[in-house]
């Protein structure tokens, strides 16, 4: 099933944002990588990466299936220990600051028939803050009434998961990550796969939690989506193609350096044939960072 | 009436039917997270490497629990650790290990002159021989299970929801696969006197699979199965006494017949009635509702 995305969408003329990153100098920047060599097995996934992000950054990591997309963000988060390099997340080794950071897996990754309710999910955002034996009080019921509200999804919140669409499950995912108040988002596939109107305002929250000073890194396959509605963009193919303001990507000669054999052009328009449901590695397939397989 | 109260008379009835609903209750307490991690094959191996530790124990003299203990915790932990390493397939190495304990247990076993009268006791267990210090230990061991369960409920939970998101906020996603896998291993010694070594893994599952099929939320699915499993060790007690067959079998039958009647007749399995799945919202599944199907019939398909 090959999702067909536009490369050029009106969308992206209507609300140019083409406005550099507001890179202030004297801050520390959120994420840094430094000659970054990542993979599983003998597999290869990411290849001398090096990456500067800023703090409030707002940034879209696209690429091909297999560039890496996924496999950058579990560095940055800590779940996979790089063969090489360099890594600091908020300016600690990744994994240091967790409490810190909210990562946000592929819908995918979790069973949705698992028998808890959306206000259960989102709680889960709160436990790491509540330290270990600690119950969540009414502190964190609060935060998880707020978090909810920010989603739309508060008459949802005794609701089991599994009956929920595609579009309100990552709105309970992205209320989990708003419930831990962290500084750094790490979110993979945050807007893949649902209705326009949830795409745009899950992107509306992103980009007010952006403006707020802090940094939202996602993947996605959505090009339109990516020139529109984000700050910045990564092109990767396990390595960096471009790191810029985000109506770069749409650049032709950039999209055919990004994407190689995957691109068509259409009547004047390009599209990426790409396969939004391919994973590039499988959800079973779980590294944490106390055992990180390293290579032989 | 007489029928309930006549058995209860009896002191080894009482201890059994203790230590039964003992078991029923940790078992299922510690089997809700078992079926929700997808680890009933793993129980099933501890409880066959149970066998050796017991043997050896025997031989030596030691006790039951220690050997037991050291036989289920340390493949338990072993079982954790390759699968951890990669290489194989977790259903290869535990079935690797799983024969193999189970054949050093027999190995062991066949050793020993004279001693076979227990063996059937030690594989489909003797609940009605519990001795009272066998019941003071199977207390201590069970009440630690709970305890620890207890105490690091949240964090179970959100790394065996989401074990990504939980690891990569801070929980020891990979410290805590350990330490629960540890639990299950002590879980199956509390069991093996009730129900022995093949018929535990039901008790660890079929309480917590039932109640899965008539809850949606967790904690409910907790207290479902305690109620099956403790409900299932007295009915089964009881009807063992008074027919006086096999008590670790019939206990099991008992819950077996009560997932039966949950598959036919629950609300969400729905066998005999129609599952009740009326979408939530139609304006927020619009246009979306074809991707949800998709998605879900996918993840279905997926190993």
């Amino acid at each position: 099933m090959s999702g067909v995305t536009p490369a050029a969408d009106p969308h992206a003329s209507q609300s140019p944002r083409l406005a550099p990153p507001p890179t202030d100098p004297t801050a520390d920047p959120a994420i840094r990588l430094a000659g970054v060599t990542a993979g599983y097995g003998e597999r290869v996934a990411l290849e001398s990466v090096d990456l500067e992000v800023a703090t409030g950054e707002l940034l879209a990591v696209v690429g091909p299936n297999g560039a890496g997309k996924s496999t950058l963000l579990k560095v940055m988060a800590g779940l996979l220990e790089p063969w090489r390099g360099e890594v600091e997340t908020l300016g600690a080794r990744p994994g240091r600051l967790a409490k810190r950071v909210a990562y946000v897996p592929q819908a995918e990754a979790v069973d949705w028939d698992f028998p808890v309710t959306v206000g259960d999910v989102v709680m889960m955002g709160r436990f790491p803050g509540l330290g270990r034996f600690r119950r969540p009080g009414p502190v964190d019921q609060r935060a998880v009434h707020d978090a909810l509200g920010q989603v739309d999804m508060v008459k949802h919140r005794g609701t089991q998961i599994g009956r929920l669409s595609g579009g309100q499950r990552r709105r309970v995912f992205l209320a989990r990550a708003l419930a831990a108040e962290p500084d750094l988002f790490l979110m993979d596939e945050p807007v893949t796969a649902i209705d326009a109107t949830t795409q745009e305002e899950l992107m509306d929250l992103l980009e007010s939690v952006a403006s707020g000073g802090r940094t939202v890194i996602a993947t996605t396959h959505d090009l339109a989506c990516a020139a529109a509605r984000f700050q910045t963009v990564l092109a990767i193919n396990r390595r960096v193609i471009t790191h810029g303001a985000a109506s770069l990507i749409l650049d032709p000669a950039l999209l055919a350096q990004t994407y190689g054999g995957h691109l068509l052009t259409l009547g004047g328009q390009t599209v990426v044939l790409d396969d939004a449901h391919h994973h590039e590695e499988s959800p079973g397939q779980v590294h944490y960072h106390e055992e990180a397989p390293r290579r032989r | 009436m007489d029928a309930l109260m006549e058995p209860l008379g009896f002191a080894f009835f009482l201890r059994a039917m203790l230590a039964s609903v003992l078991v029923g209750v940790v078992c299922a307490v510690v089997g809700s997270y078992v079926v929700l991690k997808g680890l009933a094959f793993i129980g099933d191996a501890i409880s066959h490497a149970a066998f050796p530790g017991i043997v050896a124990a025997f031989i030596l003299g030691g006790s039951f629990y220690v050997g037991a203990g050291i036989a289920a915790v340390s493949t338990s932990v072993a079982i954790t650790w390759v699968s951890r390493r990669g290489g194989l397939r977790l259903d290869t190495t535990i079935g690797v290990l799983f024969a193999g304990t189970f054949a050093l247990g027999i190995f062991l076993y066949s050793t020993i002159e004279g001693y076979v009268g227990d063996l059937f006791h030690l594989l489909f267990g003797y609940v009605l021989g519990i001795s009272p210090d066998d019941l003071v230990a199977l207390t201590l061991l069970g009440g630690t299970v709970l305890l620890v369960v207890a105490l690091l409920w949240k964090e179970l939970l959100y790394s065996t929801f989401d074990p990504l998101a939980a690891a990569a906020s801070g929980i020891p996603v990979a410290r805590l696969e350990y330490v629960f896998i540890a639990l299950v291993a002590v879980t199956i010694v509390v069991s093996l006197q009730a129900v022995g070594i093949v018929l535990v893994v039901a008790m660890l599952v079929t309480p917590a699979a039932t109640a899965q099929l008539v809850t949606s939320r967790f904690s409910r699915m907790m207290l479902v199965a305690v109620l099956v499993g403790s409900g299932s060790a007295v009915a089964g007690l009881y009807l063992s006494f008074w027919f006086d067959v096999a008590s670790g079998a019939t206990i099991v039958l008992v819950q077996t017949a009560l997932f039966a009647a949950a598959l036919l007749l629950g609300p969400k399995s729905g066998l005999l009635l129609r599952r009740r799945t009326a979408p939530l919202d139609e304006t927020a599944r619009e246009g979306t509702a074809s991707t949800t199907s998709m998605d879900s019939s996918e993840r279905r398909l997926a190993p």
